[in-house]
Parts: structure tokens; sequence; C-alpha cells
């Protein structure tokens, strides 16, 4: 497994953007050469230099510092929101699947529901509703996710429930939580899993796509998309204000689905 | 015959989705922190006029009954008024809607017409240049944050060259074409208004392109998936193997088959637009619903946001109805069936 | 009193077809009545379909049965409370027929042999260790495989921690799925002698479900045949093997290799497939693969009578 992975030259790719966001967000401090919300007027709307490697913005503050600091935003966002949707919408498609019949019935339609929305719409209101905030994106993104885990624990558990070592359990006369939480659970969460890890880079695409238009992270907070919302204003002058913030969350949305898509490779070898 | 029943049947399941979606709005809107009253009156309100407020509103109604309302007001096309606009917020959604569908209709077509051709080259020539560039091209497309490559797009072909217009519907100064279908490119050919009709088209190109970017590249990379399946299959070897030209095997013989799952996801792609429309809008101060939601947002208008929440979803539900049924006229097993 | 007494049992399955369901009744088992001595073996045989494999979760409650009634040592488990069922699971347990399907991929043998410890609260750790290593000595495993997954082992290994899965509550009765029938026929006889001196240890009951008519001769007392979710044939293994009287059993048998070859049976060869068991025949569900059958063969149900000594036949021309 660990040589399918290694083998692919786009798998590795996306490990290598991964990690290097994860070494940007543990040592910010270290490596940004500016404080990340310092105003310094006098030094406001520089492009790219020695200095500033990705220029100033409108109040002088350091947009290559800002980005550094917004790896640990976004990859918090990425996580909790995961987590969060995750346990919930695998518990959820986990009963439906092993339960079948009404109880079945009822989740998958709640899960169609959800679905019925473009997920950024709903996530939109539901932060709207909340109030503008970085946890209220959080919140309001956790609740359109979890249907997706639903739908696909759903499937996998509808393919294994019926296993001999199931009913084995049931035989031996293991309650249904046992029964979901040691058997079944463990044996469908596979594919689900894969889909959390495309799902991180789609999770900080979305929350930074709510703060651009005002919902999620508020100023000066160096969020990504709230440092693009900002960069609008300054577009004319400043070009860098608006390509830098964007490009890390381009890279950071494409190394997760690199390597999302490498592991579902792995799993899946009929799939290319 | 069988495709009405499958079309009723298909209506027959939209009504539970109908129900569940107008209990999740109201939810949401139910889950406005603080006093709805108060938030009218403002902070000077006396205790009597916010009681009489809430009364008058409904607010010290159970739950059921305030979804009863909620929903009588629904199916008499009463979605509440907008705080910010001041006007009732279904008359702000008619007027609004058009450009919205109008501009996502316009990137679904960019969409197809460069998804599919390149999904299918990139089958065709697997693992060749043109492979590895289009699936490093619909790999960056899907992971591209839309608002981004538009403001990009605005700096460069606006801002620095000036040679397409950056926000707007139309030219400063130009009036919209006679009202028709709302949207201008349509209003304008059918009004024969040919300014108007490039004017209205030049400015759906950046706006256009920048919500296509995402679309375009799920729907290559799915035609791709999909077409190097079908073309291994034994059928295909054989057109080939009997020599009949590439061109009409690939876009003949294999793309009929290959475009099935495709079309699956026409309704997903559909989706994806109108919610990107949201931020898109945004960025080319395209005045949709999008435009509409945003500022509503920031005037704290909640009526407005869940009367475009509530038209998207039914909108999608609608585009999904329609990719459905399209599937099943084009799939003859499902008609036999 | 017989340990399992089981009478006119009925398992119908309804699966819905469609958008608006068009009904179908599936009569897995339909009536069947048998019994299992302590210390016995019933083997149950047939083609695959006939339903002995739902014979055997109906009995356990793995399904719902639909009608009928199931005593084990006389008392009813049919609309029995869960609570009391619970506890009757550690005398009944079932083996599988795919070892490689009836053990969790994701637990250790340990873990796997424990659970039925940990369900029914038996001991506290130190005793489930004690009672795990002991079992594994029972199925010839060493102590150092008990941490190891069940992928490590080879479906011989497999099967007989299935077994041993089974016995680690002492039961009396194991209900065994085809428990050889997915192995290699070498390793089919260890499999088969183990459950034979585990028997012998510790006087357990089996029923004994197989379309191997050579295994369940070697393993059973008595062997009840089943066709389309009836019991055909029932008695002694010695008379159901030397003097078959349903046709059905005739058939069965003639296509079993003869040891000795002085005796020459021939072989009659069955006519057509097995029925649907949604839509099985009229009269007797046989008639229509019978070499025997007469007209009223499609209009009278044979019932299951004693035609001989201790030997039930359901066949109107014996």
């Amino acid at each position: 497994m660990v040589r399918r992975v290694t083998s692919s030259p786009l798998t590795m790719l996306g490990l290598f953007i991964v990690v290097i966001i994860l070494i940007a967000a543990l040592f910010a401090p270290a490596i940004a050469t500016h404080s990340p919300t310092e105003v310094d007027l006098v030094s406001k709307l520089e492009a790219p230099s020695a200095e500033h490697y990705f220029g100033t913005d409108e109040v002088g503050r350091d947009i290559f510092s800002r980005i550094i600091y917004g790896t640990r935003i976004s990859l918090r966002i990425g996580l909790l929101v995961v987590l969060i949707a995750f346990p919930i919408g695998t518990i959820l498609g986990a009963i439906a699947g092993y339960a079948g019949g009404r109880i079945d019935q009822v989740i998958m339609r709640i899960t169609d529901v959800f679905l019925s929305f473009p997920g950024i719409i709903l996530a939109m209101s539901i932060a709207a509703a909340l109030g503008p905030s970085i946890e209220n994106v959080m919140l309001a993104l956790a609740a359109t996710w979890w249907p997706w885990y639903t739908r696909i624990v759903r499937s996998s558990v509808m393919s294994i429930k019926h296993s001999e070592f199931i009913e084995a359990s049931r035989a031996l006369g293991a309650n249904p939580f046992r029964i979901l939480f040691k058997e079944v659970i463990p044996n469908s969460i596979a594919p689900a899993t894969i889909q959390a890890s495309l799902d991180l880079g789609f999770v900080i695409l979305s929350a930074a796509g709510l703060s651009f238009i005002g919902l999620g992270a508020q100023p000066p907070s160096p969020e990504w998309g709230a440092m693009l919302a900002n960069s609008r204003e300054i577009l004319r002058e400043a070009w860098w204000a608006a390509t830098f913030p964007g490009l890390a969350i381009l890279f950071t949305v494409l190394g997760f689905n690199l390597l999302g898509d490498g592991l579902n490779d792995v799993m899946d070898p009929k799939q290319r | 015959m069988d495709a009405l029943r499958f079309i009723g049947k298909r209506l027959l399941l939209m009504i539970p989705i109908l129900i569940g979606i107008s209990i999740l709005t109201f939810a949401i809107s139910n889950t406005i922190p603080g006093d709805p009253a108060r938030l009218i009156l403002g902070p000077k309100a006396t205790p009597e006029g916010l009681e009489a407020l809430r009364e008058d509103m409904g607010l010290n109604d159970p739950l059921y009954v305030q979804y009863g309302n909620y929903m009588a007001g629904i199916f008499q096309g009463d979605l509440g008024k907008s705080t910010y606009s001041q006007r009732p917020v279904v008359e702000d959604l008619l007027r609004y809607s058009p450009a919205t569908f109008e501009l996502t209709m316009f990137a679904m077509f960019i969409t197809l017409v460069v998804g599919i051709p390149f999904g299918v080259i990139s089958a065709s020539r697997k693992d060749r240049i043109a492979d590895q560039f289009t699936r490093v091209f619909a790999l960056i497309g899907v992971a591209m944050p839309a608002f981004w490559l538009g403001l990009l797009l605005l700096l460069f072909f606006y801002l620095k060259l000036g040679v397409l217009p950056g926000s707007g519907r139309l030219d400063g100064g130009m009036s919209p074409p006679e009202y028709i279908t709302g949207m201008y490119t349509i209003d304008a050919l059918l009004t024969g208004n040919w300014p108007v009709l490039y004017a209205a088209v030049m400015h759906m190109i950046l706006p256009g392109i920048t919500l296509a970017a995402v679309t375009v590249g799920m729907i290559t990379r799915m035609t791709r998936s999909s077409m190097l399946t079908v073309l291994q299959s034994d059928y295909i070897r054989t057109a080939f193997a009997k020599g009949a030209p590439e061109n009409r095997v690939l876009y003949g013989h294999a793309l009929r088959n290959g475009i099935m799952p495709v079309i699956t996801l026409l309704g997903m792609a559909f989706g994806h637009a109108l919610g990107g429309s949201v931020l898109v809008e945004a960025v080319f101060s395209w005045p949709g619903l999008g435009q509409y939601a945003v500022n509503a947002i920031n005037y704290l208008d909640f009526p407005a946001v869940m009367g475009v929440t509530l038209l998207i979803a039914v909108m999608f539900i609608i585009v999904n109805l329609i990719v459905d049924t399209l599937y099943f006229f084009i799939d003859p097993r499902l008609k036999h069936n | 009193m017989a340990l399992l007494e089981v009478s006119n049992l009925k398992q119908h399955f309804t699966t819905k077809k469609g958008f608006l369901g068009e009904k179908t009744i599936v009569k897995a088992v339909d009536g069947v009545s048998i019994t299992i001595e302590e210390g016995k073996t019933l083997g149950v045989v047939g083609e695959s379909g006939c339903g002995k494999s739902s014979l055997g979760r109906s009995i356990l409650r793995l399904v719902e049965p639909t009608e009928g009634s199931i005593k084990f040592e006389g008392e009813e488990i049919v609309g029995m409370s869960a609570k009391r069922l619970k506890e009757l699971r550690k005398e009944m347990q079932i083996v599988f027929q795919d070892p490689y399907a009836s053990l969790n991929p994701r637990r250790t043998v340990r873990q796997i042999l424990e659970a039925p410890l940990i369900i029914h609260g038996v001991g506290d750790k130190r005793e489930r260790k004690e009672l795990i290593e002991n079992l594994s000595g029972k199925i010839g495993l060493r102590k150092e495989q008990l941490s190891n997954y069940p992928h490590e082992f080879s479906g011989g290994q497999r099967q007989r921690i299935g077994i041993a899965r089974a016995l680690a509550l002492n039961p009396k009765l194991i209900i065994a799925d085809e428990p050889v029938s997915a192995l290699d026929v070498s390793v089919q006889s260890q499999v088969l002698n183990l459950m034979l001196e585990l028997q012998q240890e510790m006087n357990l009951s089996y029923m004994f479900i197989s379309h191997d008519l050579s295994v369940v001769q070697h393993i059973s007392d008595k062997v009840a045949v089943m066709y389309l979710g009836k019991v055909v044939e029932i008695a002694d293994v010695g008379k159901v093997y030397d003097t078959p009287m349903h046709p059905y059993t005739q058939a069965l048998l003639s296509a079993l290799p003869v040891p000795d070859p002085t005796r020459i049976r021939s072989r009659i060869i069955l006519q057509g497939d097995l029925p649907s068991p949604s839509n099985p025949p009229s009269g007797c569900t046989f008639h229509t693969r019978c070499p025997m059958a007469t007209k009223e063969c499609a209009e009278i149900v044979p019932p299951l009578e004693e035609k001989a000594p201790g030997h039930f036949a359901a066949c109107i021309h014996v």
C-alpha cells in the first residue's frame, strides 16, 4: 500500500504540499518575517521585494506573514468541520444502513433534504442566521457536510451488513450498539475516510468563500478569504494582494485533493 | 406513457423533499440569535411596543403554528419583506433571478462545450501530452477558488488590458432591452437589439468563465474516466479494427455511451454553478441573486437571505428533475424497464 | 425429552419489487418438524435454495420465524423475550460456511474469541484470558497466534477459530451451516474430526447442514432431506443411505460414488432446474422433476408419514 502511494508522482506532490502546509502552520512564528496584524503605514502597498516577499497591503501589513499565519486558521477550520461532520455522518449512515426499514427511510430523506441545497447556499444561510464569525461558519459547514458521509457509510454498510461475522455477533447475543461500533463501523468506514481527506481541502475552500462575502473571519484576521475580500479595494494598485492569498487556497485544496485521489486509487485500483 | 409515469413518480418523490426544505429553512430562520422584534424596533423600543410587535408577528405562537403561517405565506407568494430594499422579497427575487439564471446557463454552456471535448481528447490520448495537460488543467479547475479566479481575470482583462468589461450586465448608460425573459442576451436577440446583445455577451464573458472553471474541471474528469472505460470495450475496439475514422468512433459510438455518467453529474454541476454564482456575482457586481444575497447579509436582511436560499434550492431540484428525465430519454435501458 | 424440538416451522420472506411494490412471498421453510437428541447429530441435506440454511437461522432466531414452534429443553423459543433469548444464546451457537466472511477482519483472534465472554459478562479480564487460551488449545492454536488477524490464517484454521468462538460459552447445540464446504477436501476431514472429538468431549449436539451427502453420512446420526422448504424424508443415517424411500433422496444418492464396485446403482438424472421457491409447483413440489410422478402428484400434497419403523417420507407412491 505504501509503495502504491509513493509510486504515483501526483499523490507524492499532494503529500508534499500537505506537509508544507502543516509545517507552515506549526512553525508560523518562526517562518513569518513580520507580524501578521501589525500596521505599518510607512510601507503600505509595497510590491513584492526581498523585505516583503509577497508585498504589503493598504495598511502596510506583510502579506507573506499573513498567509503563513493563515494556514493555521484554514487548517483549523478544515479539521474541525470534518471532525464534527464525519462522526455525525458516519453514525447516522451506519444506523440507516444497518437498521434499514423506517429508520433508514427517515435518515435518508433528511440527507436528501440537506443535499437538495447547493452546499455553499445552505452554509451561507445558516452562517447568516448565526451571525458572522469564523466559529459560526464552521458550524454551518459541518451542518451541510455530514450528509455526504451518511450516504457513503450507508452504502458500504449495506454491502457488509449480511456478512456472516455480523450474523455471528448477533447469534452470540451482542446488542445492536456493540454490533454497530465493533463490527459494522470499523469495516465500513474506509471510503468515508478517504472522502474526508478530500473534503479537508473543499471545506477550506468553502470557508474562504464565506469569509470572502463577509460571513466568516472578520478583519484584521489573516484568513485567506477575508484577505481576498479586502484586496478588492486595492485591486488596481496592488495585484499581489489579490494574487497570493488565492494561490495559497489553490495549493491547499490541490494538495488535499491529490492526496485523497491517490488514496482512492490505492483502495480501488479499478478506477483510474 | 412510460415517460409520463416516470416524471409523475419523480414529481411525487419531490413532495417530501420540498416539505423537508421548508422545514429546514424555517428552522434556520428560527435560529437567529436575539429577538427579531427588538432587531426591527431597535434599542429604544418600549417593552409594550416589543410585546405588541411580537404578538403581531406571531412570535408568541407555538412553533407549529408559526410553521403553518410560514407555509401559508410561501403558498401565497409571501416570503416577507426585505428590510434592505423595503420591497417584498418575492418581488426582489423575480427582479434578480433572470440575471443569475442567464449567467448560470452561460456557464453551463461553456462547461459542456469545453468540458466534454477535453474529456474525450484526454481519454483518447491517454497518458500523452494532451492528456497530461488536460488532467492538470481539470485538477486545478476543481481546486480553484472561483472568486479568486474572478479577481485575477478582472485584474488582467479589465484593469490591465481593458479589453473586457469588469462589472454589471451592460455598459454604463445603456438601457436594458425590452423585458421578455429578463435575460438580456435573449431579450436583445428577440427584439433585434444588436448593440445591447453585444454588450450583454461581452459582460458575461469574465463572470461566465469564472463560474465555469470548477464545473469544466468536474465534467472533464468525469468524461475522461467514463470514456476510458468505454474505449476499452470490445465494440469500440471492433470499430477501430474495422478501420472506422477515429473521430466517428470517438464522438459517434463511444461518446454515446460515455456520456451517461456525465449527464448524471450535470445536475450536480448546475447546483455548483448556482452556489458559486453567489461569490462570482459579488466579484463582478453582477446584479443577480448572489449579489442580492451578499448585500442582504451585510445589511442583516434575513428574509432576503432565506428567500434566495429557498429559490435556489427549488431551482436546483427542478434542474435535477430535468436531468433525470433527460437521462430517462437517452438511456434506452431505462425506457424499457 | 429431545434437546431441540421443532414443529411445523415456517419461514416466509416477503420481497417488494418496484415502486408500488408487487409483493412476492418466498416460503424458504414451509412447515418443518425435526428433533435433535442430546449428544447426537442431525444432518440436513438438500440442494442450495432448499431452505436448509434458513431453517438453521430461524431456529436461532437470527431471522424471526413466521409460524411454528421451537422448543429448546422444553422451553418455547418463538416469541421469547429478548432478555431470555440472550441467555439462551449461550446454549445454542452457529458455525458458518465461509471462514473468510465469518470473522471480523479488523479484530484479532483474541478479540474475536473474547467477544462472546464479554457479551455475556463471563469472568474478569484474567479469567477470560485463561478461558481463551484454554479454548485455543482445543482447536490447536498457539498462544502467540491469538494476537494475529484472521487474514493471517488458512481457511481450515479460520474455520477452527469460528468453531472455537461458537464453543466459548459452552453451548449444548451447534448449528453448523455448511461448515466444511468452503474448505479443501484434505482440510475438510481435519475439521470434521475436530468436530467429532469436541462432540465426544463436550457432549455437544449438532445440526449439520450440508449439500454434501458423503460428509453428512460421515458425521450424522439422523438425516433429514429437504426439498423446497419441506422435509421429504427423515430417518437414521443408515436407513436413509441404505434404503432411501423418497424419489428425491434416491436421485441424490444415485449421484454418489459407490465404494463397492459389485453394487451397481443406476444414476437417476433429475429433469429441469430447481423451481423458484417464490412460485413452487402445486401438490408435491417435487413432481415437476420426479421420475415417478403421476397425475395425482400435481394435486395431492403428500404428508410426511412413517412408512417403516422410524423412517419417514413424504411421497404418495411409497
